[in-house]
């Protein structure tokens, strides 16, 4: 994705939420864009990783050929465990979420409202499998949570909204979210932007929000 | 003398009658204990209400049980995988039932089961379609959910080494639903892949303490439920 100017790549997103949490915090990451923020460590900070099928001290991807099929992460990715790692049982580990000891959560999105909002388990269409995993105990449970997320569908359509059509997995959870064309904040009065990416404008950072869009803060 | 080690698979699940509520450990491959799944498959046991994570892999384990008939119901937290279409075909048929519930919860409606406590008040699901008919009780100025406590006949649990009394190590993150499975149900099975003598697990290192298990077969080498998908493997 090297030369793209318009927009920031899965990367970028990644790279711009990682920049967000502060060192030393205990961070869950959801399944998808939000895994690639550990490889965006800034300098001089440690975080430490939570995932919630029972490991603490998560550490990347085996070397091919050194995966271990009961060493996995919660998308049932095979991982390592790092020096100072701890494994737990289920009820422990959401002692650590439920128990708000996890201080970050980055989570993806179907839909965000303006009030932060989250829709990311099911689009309640008739005939779909509803399934839920941690993502509910994780927006109650964890302190900060984060979305990553493009900012519209495959088919053009808002994600950010100034009310979710798909069932809810929180309300008033979220309070930044990364996509391709800008940083925006949930706030009191409704979503602001906070940085706009390489070659997007405010006006069309609107045109693909379906809610108020308040511009970037003076500062 | 107290000895839980039981000879072969099939004794181990022998009871287990038709209607019967089954928690199976597990998350995803991880710690599923594949080999007393497929024991209870040739056992016949039907009607079952099975509590795991999951709906298992491609059609190997629980995937077969279900794929079997043998699953009246299943109380699951994520009913999908992405090797395996037996329980959504079955669920759009209309022929088994799925309680959601979300992972927290489900661990802890299992550890308050285990741990004799009926119910207790939870903030994951509030404003969510999944709150839907349960009472609601502020307390301290937030809202939470009324869940009750789970419980089964029978556990059907993995573990890394265990002794005759029934102590249980795991191994990594194949620990997951096992150890609070083991204290929720009324017979808990364990498949271990190695026995050792009594005294072979360092007290301060034993998990599952042996008062929460009945009976232990050995299954040295287990099957690698991902491997047998590889290979287009169907149980039986």
């Amino acid at each position: 994705m090297t030369g793209c100017i318009n927009g920031w790549t899965r990367e970028q997103m990644a790279m711009r939420a990682a920049r967000d949490i502060p060192d030393g915090s205990y961070v869950n990451l959801g399944i998808g864009i939000p895994e690639l923020v550990a490889k965006f460590v800034p300098d001089g900070r440690e975080f430490i990783y939570h995932t919630e099928n029972g490991l603490l001290g998560m550490g990347p991807e085996p070397a091919p050929g050194e995966e271990d099929s009961e060493l996995i992460n919660a998308g049932k990715k095979a991982v390592t465990a790092l020096p100072g790692a701890s494994f737990f049982h289920h009820g422990d580990s959401f002692t650590m979420i439920r128990g708000g000891h996890i201080d970050v959560c980055v989570l993806g999105a179907m839909q965000i409202s303006q009030h932060g909002d989250l829709a990311n388990w099911s689009t309640g269409a008739k005939g779909a499998i509803p399934a839920v995993g941690g993502a509910m105990d994780l927006v109650a449970g964890v302190k900060t949570i984060f979305v990553i997320s493009q900012h519209t569908t495959k088919n053009g359509a808002a994600k950010l909204v100034e009310k979710c059509s798909y069932p809810l997995t929180g309300k008033q959870v979220v309070t930044r979210i990364f996509s391709d064309l800008a940083i925006i904040d949930v706030t009191p009065e409704g979503f602001r932007v906070r940085e706009l990416a390489p070659g997007i404008g405010f006006e069309e950072v609107c045109a693909k929000t379906d809610a108020p869009l308040l511009p970037l803060e003076e500062t | 003398m107290i000895n839980k080690v039981i000879s072969s698979i099939a004794s181990a699940v022998k009871d287990i009658p038709d209607g019967a509520t089954v928690m199976i450990g597990g998350f995803g491959e991880a710690g599923s204990p594949t080999a007393l799944i497929h024991g209870l498959i040739d056992q016949g046991a039907k009607e079952l209400t099975v509590i795991n994570n999951n709906t298992g892999n491609g059609e190997v384990g629980l995937a077969a049980l279900i794929a079997s008939g043998r699953v009246k119901k299943m109380i699951c937290s994520y009913p999908r995988s992405s090797h395996s279409k037996v329980f959504p075909d079955l669920y759009r048929a209309g022929e088994i039932m799925l309680e959601i519930v979300p992972q927290g919860t489900l661990a802890e409606r299992i550890r308050a089961g285990g741990a004799g406590i009926p119910a207790f008040y939870t903030a994951t699901t509030v404003n969510t379609p999944l709150a839907e008919g349960k009472e609601i009780r502020r307390i301290d100025g937030r809202d939470y959910v009324l869940e009750y406590g789970l419980k089964a006949d029978y556990a059907l649990i993995k573990c890394e080494k265990a002794d005759r009394l029934g102590n249980l190590i795991y191994n990594k993150t194949a620990r997951n639903f096992n150890p609070i499975m083991c204290t929720a149900a009324n017979i808990t099975i364990v498949q271990a892949r190695k026995i050792v003598d009594v005294g072979g697990l360092e007290p301060e290192n034993v998990i599952t303490p042996n008062i929460f298990v009945n009976r232990v077969v050995e299954v040295a080498n287990p099957v690698i439920e991902s491997d047998l998908v590889a290979e287009g493997i169907s149980y039986p």
